[in-house]
């Protein structure tokens, strides 16, 4: 830090278009800069001197003004020499390294340390130098000219630990919080607030009195709140940041208030104590609602695996082992589809589920049909041999695929709209399950409007009702029960579409889901779809209500118990069929 | 034909099958060669991960031949198939032992496998090979344990976080099987011994093949909110860790955050998925394959030469193959004859160089010396070495547990014994017999 040259500006800070200089790093791809001024140095030139608590100051006092109109700016030479000390050391020279590097305020330094915080800055084996790895070639990161004379492959990468990545997205925090960019202001808010250093807090109330966003300026104010608690200020300031935290609520404020709680003065304990406590409480309220929301996504989980099923067995009565393969088989279109448009088509990875949903449906229908001709329609009516032919069906799919696709785990990937998470209250959803859950709806729904309200729906239910008299009434009655199976296993395709979000694509995939689908099938009621939502969904419900307590081992065991404890008290399931059907 | 006879019929129509798909490797039994049993599931849940250790020693054997052999034979290697189920490991190993009279078994992955074929090692006195990462406790004349014991990775992990990463929470989390349960255990006590407070240890506990992570994830993030930093040891197995990590990176936790140390995670499960947004979560293991070692280049190239794929990733437990396999064809030189006795005599103290430098050397208790390496997860599925050891000895029973603190294995004369009490100095105990 003693030979970084710090640039300090003697004036306050105004609000400024050139604060666009600083690279936005909100993408994550940093293209080397050039240097955008080479004006001389502006204000004056502080040599870090002495001791680390004068150089800590002049840090906090650089990184304060460093960002604004009048830049901060050294010359290449130093620069690089602060940028090549990057790579050599352990982490902890790393960071001194990162720091003194921060120290400059130098916009240029800003892409280096993203670099190194996303694990692509290299250094030459030989001489050490720091370089970036750009598409064609080797690049110098202070002047962004070409390097002559290095290889790619002369470089190693400059490794980076988790200590390191918290000290580098603080010291990027820092120097970009005042940035043009929303993302990046937005993230660098984000990491002040994260560490709660109170070396940060002049930065922040500066950027504070100019920051319009409101989304920002609450992360900000929330970070000045937790500084504030660290630090030695008045009680009423520490009153009003608690009052502060409370008002922002969620886990991070219960975190934040916890931290300080040992270390702040004996009058604001209770206070704090009492904010915690409230808090802790409206996230028990919230957990609740979590609670259901999870059971009602492992629900819609389960009621896609089957709902294939409450037709190929609910409706039909065949004892199929094999719909867990025609699940797994769907995931293995997606994947299929994938890898075609990774190779192929790279800019419609977005789309790939979309494609992969008419696909799935197609292949496991139509091999749906091809079991039912092939194997099934020559064994109704004896549930034992169709159980055995069924499995032995499964383990040869199974096998089938481990062959054709190795016995390895497949990277599905998950489309941008479904990763991550959003908040609703108190309540965090991730965008894949509530996808999942809305999908499921929509299967459901489909799958209800064909059996009520096509010609294809009323021939099955009529098949399914009274075989020799739908046969009498002029119903192909085998054709029927081909295009109910193909159905049946057609959705079951689908379900495997939405099952590799969220699973392993392995051969394994359908083993783990057939022994759950039997399950809610036959508590729902056989032959009743309805019953199938109302089991999926009560299933789900009770083991995630369950699990918290019980831990997960018991809590399905506990499930299972209860299902053979109602299943004895009514053998027909929640909705049981009435009528003819019944006895056939 | 009625059902039973129906399903009768089947079942003899399987076994037939099996037996014609064995009859060409038996026919092959003639004099001048060593045969080498594959004990490794290419069915069923566990193929996953095993299947490839059965190409690794394809692939060994296939190199020990193109130098000519082994005492002027060649070896031929006899796979079998256990699919995963554990009692049909010890019938698949009877098989091998007295049908194919192998002279040495290669096998085993989960450690309730393992269990079930010791009995017949020991009924028939021969030597197994097992090179997965296990939870220790266990030492027996027959079996080689070329994985890490608990010392040679659960403890020196969990030393990496509280020193480098001050970790002061612990969430221990894991598949409700022997391995989990008993490292856990270990580890528990060790926090403990360390200092930490019970009420900052949470210990955790899911089926097989778990896939709905919700509530546990939301419970390590509820856990984390203490104001102390939190970290969570994963000993969670095979086809779980992949929803696992997804519903991690999706409710948002990152290593910086709350880092995951994983014992049963490594470069072969990354590839089932998306490493972006898991940068930086960690696993310890003896090997990785991002180790730059000549002897580690030479391995992989040669590797991908023969499975025909550049692509291919390498492992831990492959290592472990080498080792071992290595070590018994030195001991089989040393001691002139592939029998089990001369062998189990020969083999202790001999050494190899591990792929990841240093030597591994056989231990009197049949454990070998491996080097301890942290790796943090990297974008493109690979492993950054963040923390190396010198070379570590495999300790069989832990000092951490005080049942089994006075015990210690020696297969050497004089004490040639598995679960020797130094303090009652006598062999055998509640421990050894409890198992």
């Amino acid at each position: 830090m003693n030979d970084g040259q710090i640039g300090l500006v003697a004036s306050p800070l105004p609000a400024s278009p050139a604060r666009g200089e600083v690279p936005s790093s909100a993408n994550g791809s940093i293209a080397p800069q050039a240097p955008a001024h080479t004006s001389p140095l502006a204000g004056e030139v502080g040599r870090g001197v002495a001791t680390r608590w004068i150089a800590a100051l002049l840090t906090v006092l650089a990184l304060l003004f460093s960002i604004t109109p009048a830049f901060a700016q050294t010359d290449d030479a130093t620069l690089t020499t602060l940028v090549n000390a990057l790579a050599p050391g352990n982490f902890k020279d790393r960071e001194a390294a990162a720091k003194a590097l921060g120290a400059t305020g130098d916009p240029r330094a800003v892409p280096v340390l993203q670099t190194l915080l996303d694990g692509n800055l290299y250094a030459a084996k030989t001489t050490g130098q720091v370089v970036f790895l750009a598409r064609n070639g080797v690049t110098d990161p202070v002047t962004g000219a070409a390097v002559e004379g290095i290889a790619k492959g002369d470089t190693e990468k400059v490794k980076v630990n988790n200590g390191l990545r918290r000290g580098l997205r603080t010291i990027i925090g820092q120097m970009t919080l005042l940035s043009e960019d929303r993302g990046t202001r937005m993230s660098a808010a984000q990491s002040v607030l994260r560490d709660a250093n109170p070396d940060n807090l002049e930065l922040l109330n500066s950027a504070l009195s100019s920051e319009a966003d409101p989304q920002i300026k609450a992360v900000m104010e929330t970070a000045r709140a937790a500084i504030i608690l660290k630090t030695d200020a008045s009680v009423e300031e520490k009153t009003a940041a608690v009052a502060a935290l409370k008002a922002r609520g969620g886990r991070d404020a219960v975190t934040l208030l916890t931290s300080v709680l040992a270390s702040s003065p004996e009058e604001l304990k209770p206070q704090i104590q009492g904010a915690i406590d409230a808090l802790n409480q409206t996230q028990a309220a919230w957990g609740v609602a979590q609670n259901v929301w999870y059971g009602i996504s492992l629900g819609s989980v389960l009621l896609l695996a089957a709902i294939g099923l409450a037709i190929t067995f609910g409706v039909m009565g065949v004892i199929n082992m094999a719909h867990g393969e025609m699940v797994m088989l769907g995931a293995y279109t997606t994947f299929t589809v994938q890898e075609i448009i990774r190779r192929s088509f790279p800019g419609m990875l977005d789309y790939s589920l979309a494609i992969a949903l008419p696909l799935a449906f197609l292949v496991t229908a139509l091999i749906g049909i091809a079991i039912e001709r092939g194997i099934i329609r020559w064994l109704y009516g004896r549930a034992l041999e169709t159980l055995l032919a069924t499995w032995g069906l499964s383990l040869i799919l199974q096998q089938a695929i481990r062959t054709a696709y190795g016995p390895t785990n497949k990277e599905v990937a998950n489309p941008s709209w479904m990763s991550g998470s959003f908040d609703l209250g108190g309540l965090s959803i991730t965008w894949n399950r509530f996808w999942i859950v809305i999908f499921a709806i929509a299967v459901f729904v489909a799958l209800l409007a064909v059996l009520n309200r096509t010609s294809l729906g009323l021939q099955m239910r009529a098949v399914t009702q009274n075989r020799r008299m739908a046969s009498a009434m002029g119903i192909r009655t085998p054709f029927v029960d081909a295009m109910t199976f193909g159905l049946g296993s057609g959705i079951a395709g689908l379900a495997g579409v939405a099952l590799s979000q969220i699973d392993n694509v392995s051969p394994n995939l359908g083993q783990n889901y057939i022994i759950d689908s039997f399950m809610v099938v036959v508590f729902g009621g056989v032959g009743n779809l309805w019953g199938t939502l109302v089991g999926a969904l009560s299933i789900g419900i009770a083991n995630k209500f369950l699990e918290p307590y019980a831990g997960a081992v018991v809590a399905k065991i506990l499930i299972l118990v209860l299902i053979i404890l109602f299943i004895q008290r009514r053998p027909r399931g929640l909705f049981a069929l009435k009528g003819r059907a019944v006895e056939q | 034909m009625t059902g039973i006879s129906r399903i009768m019929a089947g079942i003899g129509l399987g076994v037939a099958m099996t037996a014609g798909a064995l009859a060409p490797l038996a026919a092959h039994a003639q004099e001048e060669t060593i045969k080498v049993g594959i004990l490794h599931s290419l069915s069923g849940t566990m193929a996953i991960s095993e299947t490839t250790l059965k190409d690794t020693m394809l692939f060994l054997i296939d190199e020990q031949n193109k130098k000519g052999g082994l005492l002027g034979k060649k070896l031929e290697a006899v796979v079998v198939d256990p699919a995963s189920d554990w009692p049909l490991f010890a019938e698949k190993a009877r098989e091998l032992i007295s049908v194919n009279k192998v002279a040495a078994v290669f096998g085993c992955w989960t450690s309730v496998s393992r269990k079930s074929v010791l009995p017949v090692f020991k009924e028939l006195n021969s030597i197994l090979f097992y090179p997965v990462q296990y939870e220790g406790e266990e030492s027996e004349r027959n079996v080689f344990y070329t994985g890490a014991a608990p010392n040679q990775q659960a403890i020196p992990a969990v030393d990496y976080l509280m020193n480098e990463e001050g970790v002061e929470r612990w969430v221990l989390a894991g598949t409700d099987y022997v391995y989990p349960q008993t490292t856990n255990k270990i580890l528990e006590q060790y926090l403990k011994d360390k200092g930490v407070a019970a009420e900052d240890i949470m210990i955790n506990y899911t089926p097989f093949g778990h896939s709905d992570w919700q509530t546990i994830v939301s419970d390590i993030k509820a856990f984390g909110s203490a104001g102390k930093k939190t970290a969570v040891v994963s000993t969670i197995n095979g086809d779980a860790n992949v929803p696992f990590y997804k519903e991690l990176a999706n409710q948002g936790i990152k290593a910086e955050d709350i880092p995951v140390v994983a014992f049963s995670v490594g470069e072969e499960e990354l590839a089932g998925f998306d490493t972006a947004p898991l940068v930086g979560h960690l696993a310890a293991w003896n090997y990785f394959q991002s180790v730059d070692t000549p002897e580690n280049a030479d391995f992989i190239a040669k590797w991908r030469e023969f499975i025909k794929n550049p692509e291919r990733v390498t492992n831990d437990p492959m290592e472990a193959h080498v080792i071992g396999f290595n070590l018994w064809v030195q001991a089989v030189e040393k001691a002139g004859t592939a029998d089990t006795d001369p062998v189990l005599d020969a083999i202790i103290g001999l050494e190899t160089p591990n792929l990841t430098g240093g030597i591994a050397k056989m231990l009197p208790n049949h454990h070998i010396t491996k080097p301890v390496l942290i790796g943090e997860i990297q974008a493109d599925g690979q492993f950054e070495v963040v923390s190396a050891s010198d070379l570590v000895p495999g300790d069989a029973w832990s000092d951490f547990l005080p049942e089994s603190k006075p015990i210690e294995a020696d297969w050497t004369a004089p004490i040639n014994c598995g679960n020797y009490n130094t303090e009652t100095k006598a062999c055998g105990g509640d421990v050894a017999t409890a198992q």
